[in-house]
């Protein structure tokens, strides 16, 4: 009974990882209906930029201080920023353009931020577990279970909380959506899509970078977790829909307990598991549950 | 003999009824004119029928065929083909090869990989003989994406009809053209179907153009027919003259 | 309208004596060069595959890594398990290998479109390197598996003691006749009514299925033959590179073969040739002088789309029809 609880406590850990992932993708693409390759790239920054700031907060020590949990959202801002930088320069030439150059020069951004990841933090993973460790663990039954792990799911459960309220229950929600439903009718209306534009792209970035930040102090960050991301979040979007927050949840909460089973009964497989269910996913349900294609 | 026969088709998107029930007939070698406002339900219908949407319930019947759940190439394998209201080519090839492509498929000659495409001079031929009787001949060559609205409109229409159908549906034919360029486009359009003696049905908002060129017209509100009949049966139609002309000081 | 029954005559003016420098070349420079180019025909090749996707059919694939690689491993097992040392058996084994997997991953991925494509594509090929990882005991795991000189002709022309003789001249020919017989080939396919159906099914996917072509179906044989020619070069890289690793199955080459297909321009027919050459120059000056391989790639793609996204060969045709116009 107990292992059974930490199978699915670990479900979750997951799937709020995933769902702040690809949430994020979503409401880009609900809003500018954009793919960005590089979408987890910017869940690696977020990743490495928290782990740097730990790590450069911890300095020599070995313990962290309570204070030091406050970094935790540095990463999140970092991705946030870059993206508001990328949205403007980068993407905005191309939406009269045919879909193919969207994603061309999103991939040639996965590219860029791969290597700009090397550059500034070299090829080695970066850590930050002082901060997972910090918060010790808690006892129930027979099993331990990290308390860290806890905090990230109560953050997901937030983060899909403070969003929905965001997207349906604040003045800016209603011009998100009104602008993902109708763009032009919107500008029509005196909406300044470009600015609209910009603020969920960077909204969309700030998701991805907090689950970076967040799963690093228990998984640490290392080159290539962008790209592997980025095929699982389109695996949640697939189930979900993409364009659905809705949808991202259920799909971030199916392949959380789905990866966490393959993990538990197929343990030596888990790479291939994860591509496999990506792809098999994708070729069952096309436009998701909840998405509109 | 009645080309096409529905009976009860029904397709509702959501709440709305987009085609409710319509029992729907065309002889052979008529040419007929499908009105309605805006929301009626005559694209949904040619959708239909065309076999770009299942529906809901009912039956179609081609030729006593039924080919209510065929597939688009079972349907124009059998001969039906449509052009389209918003106009569907393909931009970046050029006009001859966009109508030659339609012959190439409907030969049966697109599976062939090791054979040139201009090589085949039946095809070429056949392909600049259709041009020309829709007056496209002067622009073989040029992309489909940069002829005018009129000459597009055509274009489109001859794809459809180098299938060599048996039915034809055309989705407002004249839609977005300068009123002058109408009359032409609708001669070219009503001589090339009655030398190939297709039937055609002819989705239009343009009064004018129905009542000269069309027979028999089928009027559509809110997704049933309101009313089926000859130029002026229509216009006298209380229901019609209500809905769909406003009041007609004739 | 221009009468076409074969290549018009300005693609022959210059393809015939660029086909005269390269029969020409091994003897005028030094060995290394004339095999450095092999390499460059042989992604030539690769890139005529994928180009039958990306620019005439509108499918962008970020996974053809899977085919290369099955041809490349299709050899190397080939040699460990068959003892052949065959260029034809390898030949044969690598399209049996790249266009099974193709049609298979074809299957898979021909219903869908744009982003979900490249994306499972993505994915498809990811699970075939990590599968050259699980099943290292098969495959060499990430040691790879080495793959001595071939025979040619059927045993007919051996490598004798100087392997790289052989490489800059034998099989440098041998490379060159497979290229072009790859180029004319696929310039067949294109200018076929098969290749029209295709470029019409990129253009409007509903007409051409309102013409009577069944899209998924052409979307598959061009994803087959696509997977076949690249696979067929990855056969040909093995011999050169004498060791096949997971790298070649990993998606960082399926995006190099992006890149150098828009670097020479995805709307042409030679543009992905050209474009696959330049890269390999690139790649081996490049790669000496920085260990940032991937931002520099990432940078020159980002120019490219906002800047010239007809690539060099489709620019240059753009400004050489501008010149004829004016004058």
């Amino acid at each position: 009974m107990d292992t059974l609880v930490v199978h699915v406590l670990n479900a979750l850990l997951y799937a709020s990882v995933m769902f702040l992932i690809a949430g994020g993708l979503s409401l880009i693409y609900g809003v500018m209906r954009i793919v960005n390759l590089a979408h987890g790239n910017l869940y690696a920054f977020g990743a490495y930029v928290t782990a740097w700031a730990v790590g450069r907060a911890l300095g020599d020590a070995t313990e962290a201080s309570f204070w030091m949990y406050a970094l935790l959202p540095v990463g999140a801002l970092a991705a946030a920023a870059l993206g508001a930088v990328l949205e403007p320069t980068l993407l905005r030439p191309l939406y009269r353009r045919a879909e193919e150059y969207q994603l061309l020069i999103t991939f040639g951004l996965l590219l860029i931020l791969e290597d700009v990841m090397r550059l500034i933090w070299g090829p080695y993973p970066l850590q930050a577990s002082a901060l997972y460790e910090g918060l010790g663990s808690l006892t129930f039954g027979d099993s331990i279970y990290p308390t860290y792990n806890l905090v990230v799911i109560v953050i997901g459960g937030v983060a899909a909380a403070g969003l929905w309220a965001f997207v349906y229950r604040t003045q800016f929600g209603v011009v998100l959506r009104a602008t993902s439903q109708n763009m032009r009718m919107a500008a029509a209306l005196g909406v300044n899509v470009n600015r609209v534009y910009v603020q969920a792209f960077t909204l969309g970035c700030f998701m991805a970078g907090l689950g970076g930040s967040v799963i690093v102090p228990q998984q640490g960050a290392v080159l290539g977790m962008g790209v592997d991301a980025l095929i699982l979040a389109f695996v949640v979007v697939v189930i979900g829909g993409l364009g659905s927050l809705e949808g991202a949840l259920i799909g971030a909460l199916m392949v959380g307990f789905v990866r966490e089973a393959g993990i538990t009964f197929f343990p030596e497989i888990e790479l291939a598991v994860l591509y496999l269910m990506a792809a098999a996913v994708l070729m069952i349900r096309p436009a998701g549950i909840l998405g509109r294609a | 003999m009645d080309i096409l026969k529905t009976t009860q088709l029904c397709k509702s998107f959501g709440e709305t009824h987009a085609v409710d029930h319509v029992d729907f007939t065309v002889a052979a070698g008529e040419v007929l004119a499908l009105i309605g406002s805006n929301g009626a339900g005559k694209t949904t219908l040619i959708n239909l029928i065309s076999g770009l949407i299942p529906p809901d319930s009912g039956r179609i019947e081609f030729q006593g065929t039924e080919i209510t759940r065929a597939s688009i190439h079972q349907k124009i394998e059998l001969g039906i083909a449509r052009s389209f209201q918003l106009v569907n080519l393909f931009d970046q090839l050029s006009v001859h090869d966009n109508v030659s492509l339609a012959i190439f498929s409907r030969e049966g000659r697109t599976r062939r990989l090791f054979s040139l495409a201009d090589a085949d001079t039946a095809v070429r031929d056949e392909a600049v003989a259709v041009l020309k009787q829709f007056g496209l001949d002067g622009r073989t060559g040029a992309p489909a994406g940069g002829l005018s609205q009129g000459e597009r409109k055509l274009l489109d229409v001859a794809v459809a009809y180098a299938l060599r159908p048996k039915l034809l549906f055309l989705d407002e034919p004249t839609s977005g053209v300068s009123t002058r360029e109408k009359a032409p486009i609708m001669d070219i359009i009503t001589q090339v179907v009655r030398s190939g003696g297709i039937t055609a049905v002819i989705v239009e908002h343009d009064m004018d153009v129905v009542f000269t060129y069309c027979p028999r017209i089928v009027a559509m509100h809110q997704g049933a027919i309101l009313a089926d009949g000859t130029p002026d049966q229509i216009r006298n139609h209380p229901q019609v003259t209500a809905n769909l002309l406003g009041a007609q000081t004739v | 309208m221009k009468a076409m029954t074969g290549p018009p005559r300005r693609v022959l003016a210059w393809s015939a004596p660029a086909l005269l420098a390269l029969i020409v070349l091994p003897f005028v420079v030094p060995p290394y060069q004339t095999v450095l180019l092999s390499y460059g025909l042989v992604l030539a090749i690769a890139a005529l595959g994928f180009n039958l996707l990306l620019g005439y059919t509108g499918l962008l694939s970020f996974g053809h890594s899977a085919y290369f690689g099955m041809g490349a491993y299709a050899v190397a097992f080939i040699v460990k398990y068959l003892k052949f040392e065959s260029m034809e058996a390898f030949l044969l084994g690598g399209i049996l290998a790249s266009g099974a997997v193709a049609a298979l991953f074809g299957l898979l991925c021909v219903r869908y479109t744009k982003i979900f494509f490249g994306i499972l594509t993505m994915a498809l090929s990811q699970v075939l390197w990590s599968l050259a990882f699980k099943f290292f005991w098969v495959t060499g795991g990430s040691d790879g598996l080495r793959v001595p000189t071939p025979t040619l002709l059927g045993g007919f022309v051996r490598a004798g003691s100087d392997k790289f003789e052989f490489l800059s001249h034998r099989y440098y020919f041998y490379v060159l006749a497979v290229f072009v017989v790859c180029v004319a080939v696929m310039w067949v396919i294109v200018h076929s009514p098969f290749g029209k159906a295709l470029q019409a099914i990129r253009d409007n996917e509903t007409r051409a299925e309102f013409v009577g072509v069944q899209v998924w179906h052409y979307r598959w044989v061009a994803f087959l033959i696509s997977g076949i020619f690249t696979g067929l070069a990855g056969a040909l890289w093995v011999p050169l590179n004498g060791l096949t690793t997971p790298d070649i199955l990993h998606w960082t080459f399926s995006g190099k073969m992006v890149f150098f297909t828009v670097l020479g321009g995805f709307q042409t027919f030679f543009g992905p040739i050209v474009g696959a050459i330049i890269f390999n120059y690139l790649e081996t000056y490049a790669v000496g002088h920085t260990v940032y391989w991937q931002m520099v790639l990432g940078i020159v793609l980002v120019v490219l789309v906002l800047a010239l996204p007809a690539g060099i060969v489709g620019t240059l045709r753009r400004l050489g029809l501008r010149a004829t116009k004016a004058t």
